[in-house]
């Protein structure tokens, strides 16, 4: 034993010390999973609905062709999908303005009896997709690969 | 490995090293900023936002590259017990703590006009913060510590190594939970991030890289300084006692 140099026992020691550590923090972070995620898909409300009148939050992809404004003007109704559930929701107030169909959502508020979702506050999700104003316009196909990822997103 | 390890070879190299390091990150993030805020074109969604892009993804990387530096020390002082590891984790702490600090500011910033506020308690801003909050104890706690010497300096190498968990959960974050934060453009060999924002965004990240090298040479200098003097303010003390 006595070969062993002090050097590499201290080696061993914090290697297995990381090993732990790294393996408690892998373990905190797995059995928070659920707890820790900032919204609900869809197909999480679908399948186990929240109780009426508690805050929950909502994301997803606002459905193309799904928004449509109120006779008063303020309200708006939309679809939220996640390519496997959709849930309508309602929500009266200013939106952001990066919240446009096909583009991502947060809807914070609570279920109603009716199946809708009524939303206080509508947070724009930025997807990780960077393109210029004018690429957009310039070449269709660019625009389809865009289109491509962002579908192909929510499923993975 | 050893021959790094000498004060005296570090601070030869270290003498031109540092303004070499300063002075070419500046061009470079200067150059980098410069075209990022007036020759890139707005984003199709964000319009004009996009610009904080080159100060706030290079920021994060620095924040997080921080405290990588001072678990790898750590790592170093702990099992090799090399002197100047140890100087090195503690002249990374500040610049990875102002860093991680630029990083949420302008992470707020850039959310509040694309989000629609100007913070979430998701897992990649929760994250991020605890960050900030580590570097603050690490600061505290080294800084207590220095002048102690021997085993009690061993407990910020210690702090450094367990805080490194931190790093993979906040790169992980936008993956195991959903989250406001848009997951990672850039992965190995793909981005989608277009080409037009991409490259002063990469020049940004090297030039930010550099000054930080830089800022952590001269922190380590003036470390190296401060206990030479100490050590000579004691032996004269000591003379003085003895004579």
């Amino acid at each position: 034993m006595a070969a062993i140099k002090p050097k590499h026992q201290r080696l061993v020691l914090v290697l297995i010390a990381l090993v732990v550590l790294i393996a408690a923090g892998l373990l905190a972070a797995w059995a928070l999973r659920s707890q820790a995620s900032y919204f609900y898909v869809p197909s999480d409300i679908v399948a186990d609905p929240p109780e009426a009148d508690r805050a929950v939050r909502l994301g997803g992809m606002v459905e193309e062709g799904s928004i449509n404004t109120d006779a008063d003007g303020v309200t708006i109704q939309f679809v939220v999908g996640d390519g496997e559930a959709r849930v309508p929701v309602r929500f009266k107030g200013i939106v952001p303005s990066l919240f446009v169909e096909g583009s991502g959502v947060v809807a914070e508020g609570r279920m109603g009896s009716d199946g809708t979702f009524i939303a206080d506050n509508l947070l724009a999700k930025h997807d990780e997709n960077y393109v210029p104003r004018e690429l957009q316009d310039m070449t269709e196909h660019q625009a389809k690969q865009v289109v491509a990822e962002a579908v192909e997103a929510p499923a993975q | 490995m050893h021959g790094f390890a000498n004060p005296a070879r570090f601070l030869r190299i270290a003498r031109w090293l540092t303004p070499a390091l300063l002075v070419s990150g500046v061009a470079l993030t200067a150059a980098a900023l410069l075209w990022g805020l007036f020759a890139v074109p707005p984003d199709r969604l964000m319009g004009d936002t996009v610009r904080i892009l080159f100060i706030h993804v290079p920021a994060a990387w620095l924040g997080m590259g921080g405290w990588t530096t001072i678990a790898i020390a750590s790592l170093v002082e702990l099992v090799w017990r090399h002197p100047l590891a140890g100087i090195a984790a503690r002249a990374a702490a500040l610049p990875g703590a102002v860093f991680t600090a630029i990083c949420l500011v302008t992470g707020s910033i850039w959310g509040r006009p694309t989000w629609g506020t100007w913070w979430v308690w998701d897992g990649r801003l929760t994250s991020m913060l605890i960050l900030l909050f580590l570097y603050f104890g690490y600061i505290a706690l080294s800084d207590a510590t220095r002048r102690d010497g021997g085993a009690s300096s061993r407990v910020a190498a210690i702090f450094g190594l367990v805080g490194a968990i931190n790093i993979p959960i906040i790169n992980r974050s936008v993956v195991w939970w959903n989250s406001l934060h848009q997951p990672a453009s850039i992965t190995m060999g793909k981005s989608t991030i277009d080409p037009a924002f991409l490259w002063p965004l990469l020049i940004a990240t090297i030039g930010f890289s550099l000054i930080f090298g830089g800022v952590i040479l001269a922190r380590m200098r003036a470390i190296l300084a401060d206990i030479q003097a100490e050590a000579r303010l004691r032996r004269k003390a000591m003379a003085g006692v003895s004579g």
